[in-house]
């Protein structure tokens, strides 16, 4: 039953992930991306990670989704022009572009037989203390303070760098 | 019961299908999306991880990378919205020089 509903959400987030890439309009592409994140976050329950499965709705297809959504309207570029082919330029161009998709395919075909040689390792059956908010936080709190620190610098110093960079006379 | 290895596989699915995003989209938009889909591959392999361990800290690290993910998308997407006052284009290949 597991592996099944597994599977389902396997395939709705590998067909969701390549319309992304395939598709040339990026409205859908983000819209696509939104539906493969919940699928994913789907998966989080499944790994008994309730809160990640949340943390994923909301920031991911709630937060840096709508910021995307935003700028794709805000630039109002709904299709990618055809490419032009440039002899001046050859690293520019389908034939490049077509040795970047063997290299993706290579990639996958590497990891899925790396993988498999691993043989299969089942996950425990008994997830405890981890599916628990409490846990997660005290570990957050305690034993990863400063990097929990420093991520609010972080977020400030993105902060005031795109509203630096996103200004008129930059 | 999924093992470990389905949401490996999964992931490595995932993580190749952002690669391929990268190489062969012309269009910066698409291009974080196509980082933000490889992002994602690898906190799926983080919280598998961290369940088959029997540890809490893959979960830590897939908060840190969504926070990074978000600083990312905001500053590119500030970068992207410049690029394109300058050129009216969105074409990677049509920003080739460093200052205009």
């Amino acid at each position: 039953m597991d592996l099944i509903v597994f599977y389902i959400l396997a395939t709705v987030m590998v067909l969701a992930s390549l319309l992304v890439v395939g598709q040339r309009n990026p409205m859908y592409s983000v819209l696509l991306l939104i539906l493969s994140f919940m699928a994913l976050s789907a998966l989080y329950v499944q790994l008994d990670a309730p809160f990640m499965a949340v943390t994923q709705i909301i920031i991911y297809a709630g937060a840096i989704m709508v910021l995307f959504l935003f700028v794709v309207m805000l630039l109002n570029v709904p299709r990618e022009e055809p490419a032009a082919p440039d002899p001046t330029r050859p690293f520019i161009g389908a034939g490049v572009r077509r040795l970047g998709l063997v290299l993706s395919l290579a990639l996958v075909v590497e990891l899925v037989w790396a993988l498999r040689r691993l043989g299969s390792a089942p996950l425990g059956a008994e997830a405890g203390e981890l599916s628990s908010v409490r846990a997660i936080g005290r570990v957050l709190f305690t034993e990863h303070a400063f990097a929990f620190e420093v991520t609010s610098v972080l977020i400030l110093v993105a902060m005031v760098g795109a509203v630096v960079l996103a200004r008129k006379e930059a | 019961m999924p093992t470990l290895n389905h949401y490996l596989v999964l992931s490595a699915v995932l993580f190749s299908i952002g690669t391929a995003g990268v190489f062969l989209r012309r269009n910066l938009i698409t291009l974080l999306l196509s980082i933000e889909i490889m992002l994602n591959a690898v906190n799926l392999t983080f919280v598998a991880v961290g369940r088959y361990l029997g540890s809490v800290d893959g979960q830590i690290i897939v908060f840190f990378v969504m926070t990074v993910a978000a600083a990312e998308a905001a500053v590119g997407l500030a970068i992207v919205i410049a690029l394109f006052r300058h050129r009216e284009t969105l074409n990677p290949d049509a920003f080739t020089s460093l200052r205009w």
